[in-house]
């Protein structure tokens, strides 16, 4: 038993490597995503827009594939697959919290950056202390909502061969004959998404010194 | 010597025209008040002046500098970048609906743009801002945050927001225009003590006893033209033009 445990705690790890690696690219990826979304030349925003909605169009899972298998294909080199894993993850995760950015981003009103503009703040001073503050407390719970998934969806790396979580208790169950593992497991991601609710709702109070 | 002085600006949205030959002066210590139906173009002009909208022809000269003018080829030009920038920091104005930042407390509401703009060291921003906050009569609420202020008090906050800057001239887009009744009085108190120390105004309003009150001129707009333009007598009482007179009569005075 503690020896499972173990295994399982060692898998926990590689999962949260997989969730953290993933939020450290795509959170400020998916800002660079949004701003290219609402770029007023339309050959970038189409492009962008483009890729937003593949990424939000086919299951994560096949993207996993594509992107651990199509360099093979292509160049006859094949990627590290937890490094295939992070790569298809981030630049799906950006395509989904570029959408929530725009949405926050486009919610700031209008008169806001009028009143920055007349007192003559730089584009990057309104953006970076006018409008982000703002959009970070917006999009909170849109933004939990995400990360909740993600914590789920490290379980797809298994589909490429990744030890994380529940690659080990499903070898762990197949082990023992006992689905005792995978029961484990699910406490486990319970856990682990609970602290994320918690996370965020201490954010959430912590904003809420403005309305 | 104008501080402003704008000559045939004209100004469209797509078909629409908003400005047709628009052309006035303001002087320094004047108080000008814009009247005139809606629609008419007032806030399009003051928002050309403060650079928010630009404008197909004409020219804009603010406190001796060319925002913006037509050359005798007919092409219309807008100053450098960093020229509009200095030129941008005389005007101040003052929106209908504050536009506060409402993350920001009141102190840094005012204290922003001087420390980020001027550049002026944190401990003098706040003296300024706290003086500013006196003269509102608002120095018990500096570390509020808008949404616990009334109406009244958020259009104080933010004509003090715009007075850190030190502008040569203050516009407001129908300052109480969003408030309740009761709360105009204040706002317009502000606006008068500003004008006995002799700043330079130009406001757009719907209060005809006040523009009588505290301006210098009045001009009166209408289908984005300046149709009527003296003295306060002038135009809201002996108006010469039928649209004028039209307009007044409108409210019962
Ligand atoms: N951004 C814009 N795009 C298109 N049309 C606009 C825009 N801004 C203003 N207009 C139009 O320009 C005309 C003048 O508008 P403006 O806001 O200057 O009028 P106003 O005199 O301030 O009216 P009010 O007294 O209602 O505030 C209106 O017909 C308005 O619909
Ligand atoms: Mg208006």
């Amino acid at each position: 038993m503690t020896k499972l445990l173990l295994l399982m705690l060692e898998g926990t790890f590689t999962s949260l490597r997989i969730f953290f690696l993933t939020l450290l690219f795509s959170l400020p990826l998916g800002l660079l995503v949004a701003k290219g979304r609402m770029s007023r030349h339309r050959i970038i925003s189409s492009l962008v827009n483009g890729y937003i909605m593949i990424m939000r169009g086919t299951p994560l899972i096949l993207q996993l594939i594509f992107v651990y298998f199509a360099p093979y294909y292509i160049l006859g080199a094949s990627t590290d697959r937890f490094t295939a894993v992070i790569i298809a993850y981030v630049i799906n995760y950006a395509a989904y919290f570029a959408e929530i950015y725009r949405g926050g981003i486009q919610s700031i009103p209008q008169g806001q950056l009028e009143a920055s503009s007349v007192l003559g703040f730089t584009k990057i001073h309104t953006f970076s202390h006018v409008v982000m503050p703002q959009v970070v407390k917006r999009i909170i719970p849109a933004m939990g909502n995400e990360v909740i998934t993600l914590v789920k969806d490290t379980a797809l790396a298994q589909t490429i061969g990744v030890a994380e979580l529940f690659r080990v208790a499903q070898n762990a169950a197949a082990r023992e004959f006992s689905t005792m593992p995978i029961f484990i497991a699910g406490v486990f991601y319970f856990v682990m998404n609970a602290i994320v609710s918690k996370s965020f709702d201490l954010i959430e109070r912590k904003l809420n010194y403005y309305r | 010597m104008s501080i402003i002085t704008v000559k045939q600006v004209k100004k469209k949205f797509s078909t629409l025209e908003v400005l047709k030959e628009i052309s006035f002066s303001l002087e320094e210590g004047e108080v000008l008040s814009i009247i005139g139906p809606s629609g008419s173009g007032k806030s399009t002009l003051l928002r050309c002046i403060t650079n928010l909208e630009t404008i197909d022809s004409g020219t804009i000269v603010i406190g001796g500098d060319t925002l913006v003018e037509t050359n005798n080829q007919g092409t219309t030009i807008y100053a450098d970048k960093a020229t509009i920038s200095r030129i941008r920091l005389r005007v101040g104005l003052v929106f209908q609906n504050f536009n506060l930042f409402p993350h920001f407390s009141v102190l840094r509401n005012i204290t922003e743009a001087p420390r980020h703009v001027l550049n002026t060291p944190k401990k003098e921003a706040t003296e300024q801002a706290y003086t500013l906050l006196e003269k509102m009569g608002l120095a018990d609420k500096a570390s509020a945050y808008p949404y616990q202020l009334s109406g009244g008090q958020q259009q104080r906050v933010s004509i003090a927001r715009a007075l850190a800057l030190h502008p040569q001239v203050l516009c407001f887009d129908e300052p109480t225009s969003a408030l309740d009744p009761e709360l105009t009085g204040e706002i317009l108190e502000v606006i008068k003590e500003l004008a006995n120390e002799q700043m330079t105004m130009m406001v757009v309003t719907h209060e005809m006893a006040f523009a009588r009150d505290i301006s210098d001129r009045v001009i009166f707009m209408d289908d984005g033209l300046i149709v009527e333009a003296g003295s306060p007598d002038q135009v809201l009482v002996n108006p010469k033009n039928e649209r004028t007179k039209r307009f007044l009569s409108r409210f019962g005075s």
